[in-house]
């Protein structure tokens, strides 16, 4: 106790000459919750590691013409399921196509569905999620509604449905991935704005006349970006698998495009022949949904208050 | 308990039309005309009639989802385009089919999860919590596909132990009663033939399981975590209970409740996942009656096939809703 008081005196007498520009926040020692958020997951191993992975695979999916000489469509037919060696890193597949030139293209195209399929869901799932929670009534009963229909059905085969109607290709699967996820966005939100809703900030807000869209992009939305976060480095993950998933039944990339669900599937009749074949693109899955996990849970952890020790 | 049975009943059948409304939907939302897609390009004008005219799709839209309606209340799945026959009829063995290699897969995730969950947080810290958690974190991220194909290089190629296809040796089918083929050898008291057709079940039971396993194992160690600091276990503790006694009795029954809500979300996963494990495996299940559909068009079978698949979703997730009131009599609705 004593040691504070000595130390904010010393503090004090420190400080530059007051400035009324100064905001009231730097004066007391006040913590931004995302700082705070920040230096909790610098502490938390697993979530480094996450980033790390996921930081790899963006670098190779940035700079993948550098690190080989290959075309992801290359075809050398003499070198089929040639085993890993120094020409081919790690083999290559049933057509001589050297497999981490394929890899490293198809970081591309998983970080990219991941990425697309996230971010639509993410908006309209929140501006739907926003309309049924802060106006409840029968919009909300509408929304939550179709929300519920929709999560009635695992997501992997509502998707499988959404490409059975449009016809498989790689934009048709994002497009299959990203309505998934809508409700998953939805219902998080709007359990959100309903509960920020009654907050007496808000309430304040209102009061001094504000439209209930500045109400909701000043107020609601900055108070429930941190959950938002979360849900969306998860489902980061979750697109990237569906993704694959669609690929290894033929619904999403078709071929040439080198995507590693489509690689997968490939390799199935080669699984004694050549194992390589499908290690490679199984374990880069993997990878890239652990990382996206790791760091989601460090979020997590992060931005919850309640998880502070 | 009756009371919240009735109403949770009322509740689904909004759910339950929504979901008709979108499996019906498959066929009218194909771009194009569908009797033209299901054909394919160049098929003559008078098969598209004749589709057309079989399928109802000359009708009003709510004309024919009024028939749609009212089959599916009479039972009436449609008619396969590519078999001719009755729907209803044909998905029956693949619902069997996936039911069993779900209700094997589930036990498997149960099993080992909870139990891997409890010892984690007993042994807190410890080198098997800390194992059995990298375990849980690499399970979660793993694509069943790669999992299913790993298994079948592994354990049926490489070492031979088990099979990598079918539900049973294909050259000595079983005379089917009920269609799962555990209940059925045993019925026939045939215990080699049991035998036959367990070891069919191990490796897509694990592909299919591993993911549940993973997130009930961790959510069991949290579960279990929080309850082992409450003060009804220190009275426990107080009046001399072992440890054993200790969680296996008394904390293990209020950390029940969020395993089992995962449980119930994760038995979705599985009957989605079966599509992927079952095509793999060859097993002969619903997913695998869909996914081939799918190559062949035949737009009645995807939505009888999504539709039932849904259904059972929606029916475990009631039947789980209602276990939770049964285990914790202090949830009101």
């Amino acid at each position: 106790m004593k040691l504070e008081e000595t130390n904010n005196q010393f503090q004090e007498q420190n400080l530059p000459p007051h400035d009324d520009n100064v905001m009231d926040e730097e004066e007391t020692e006040a913590v931004s919750p995302w700082r705070d958020g920040w230096k909790q997951l610098r502490k938390n191993r697993l979530a480094i590691i996450g980033f790390a992975i996921i930081l790899f695979f963006i670098l190779v999916a940035i700079f993948a013409p550098l690190f080989t000489s290959y075309s992801y469509d290359q075809q050398n037919l003499a070198d089929r399921l040639h085993p890993p060696s120094k020409e081919y890193l790690l083999g290559a597949d049933h057509l001589g196509r050297d497999i981490f030139t394929r890899i490293a293209y198809g970081a591309r195209v998983s970080l990219q569905v991941g990425f697309f399929a996230v971010t639509g869901a993410l908006v309209f799932g929140s501006l739907l999620g926003i309309l049924a929670g802060y106006f409840g009534r029968w919009i909300d009963m509408l929304i939550s509604r179709i929300f519920d229909i929709m999560l009635a059905f695992p997501s992997i085969l509502l998707a499988i449905a959404i490409v059975a109607i449009l016809g498989p290709s790689l934009e048709n699967a994002l497009l299959a991935i990203a309505v998934v996820n809508i409700p998953i966005f939805g219902r998080l939100v709007r359990s959100r704005v309903i509960s920020l809703r009654e907050e007496e900030f808000i309430m304040a807000a209102k009061a001094q006349g504000m439209k209930s869209g500045r109400v909701i992009l000043h107020h609601i939305l900055p108070n429930s970006v941190a959950p938002i976060i979360v849900q969306a480095t998860l489902s980061f993950g979750t697109a990237i698998l569906e993704a694959a998933a669609l690929g290894f039944l033929g619904l999403g990339a078709q071929p040439p495009t080198p995507e590693w669900g489509q690689m997968l599937a490939d390799s199935r009749e080669f699984i004694q022949l050549a194992p390589w074949t499908m290690l490679a693109p199984g374990l880069s899955i993997m990878l890239v949904v652990l990382g996206f996990n790791l760091i989601g849970d460090g979020l997590r952890d992060a931005l919850d208050p309640r998880m502070k020790n | 308990m009756f009371a919240y049975v009735m109403r949770r009943l009322l509740m689904l059948i909004p759910v339950l039309f929504g979901m008709t409304l979108i499996t019906f939907s498959i066929v009218h939302l194909i771009p194009g005309n569908p009797a033209k897609v299901i054909l394919g390009e160049g098929a003559p004008a008078q098969a598209i009639a004749d589709l057309e005219e079989r399928m109802g799709l000359n009708e009003p839209l709510y004309v024919q989802y009024g028939n749609y309606i009212m089959g599916l209340l009479q039972g009436d799945l449609g008619t396969s385009l590519k078999s001719k026959g009755e729907i209803a009829q044909e998905i029956w063995p693949h619902l069997a089919a996936t039911m069993e290699l779900t209700f094997f897969a589930m036990l498997f995730a149960v099993i080992i999860g909870v139990n891997a969950g409890i010892i984690s947080a007993w042994k807190q810290n410890s080198w098997f919590d800390f194992l059995a958690m990298v375990f849980a974190l690499i399970g979660v991220s793993m694509p069943v596909f790669w999992l299913a194909l790993m298994e079948q290089w592994i354990f049926a190629q490489e070492l031979g132990w088990l099979p990598a296809y079918g539900r049973q040796d294909s050259r000595d089918p079983i005379a089917e009663i009920t269609g799962f083929y555990v209940l059925d050898s045993l019925i026939h008291l045939d215990f080699e033939r049991t035998i036959t057709i367990l070891k069919h079940l191990v490796l897509p039971s694990i592909a299919l399981g591993t993911i549940p396993m993973a997130i009930i194992a961790r959510m069991t160690r949290s579960s279990m975590l929080e309850v082992m600091k409450s003060d009804y276990i220190r009275t426990v503790r107080a009046k001399g209970g072992g440890q054993f006694l200790v969680i296996y009795k008394h904390a293990l029954k209020n950390a029940t409740i969020p395993v089992l809500t995962v449980i119930g979300l994760q038995t979705g996963v599985l009957l989605g996942g079966a599509i992927l494990t079952e095509t793999i495996f060859s097993w002969p299940g619903i997913g695998r009656y869909v996914y081939e559909a799918i190559s062949f068009r035949d737009y009645p079978v995807i939505q009888s096939g999504i539709l039932v698949i849904a259904f059972m979703f929606v029916i475990i997730n009631l039947i789980v809703d209602i276990l939770y009131k049964k285990i914790d009599p202090r949830i009101k609705y």
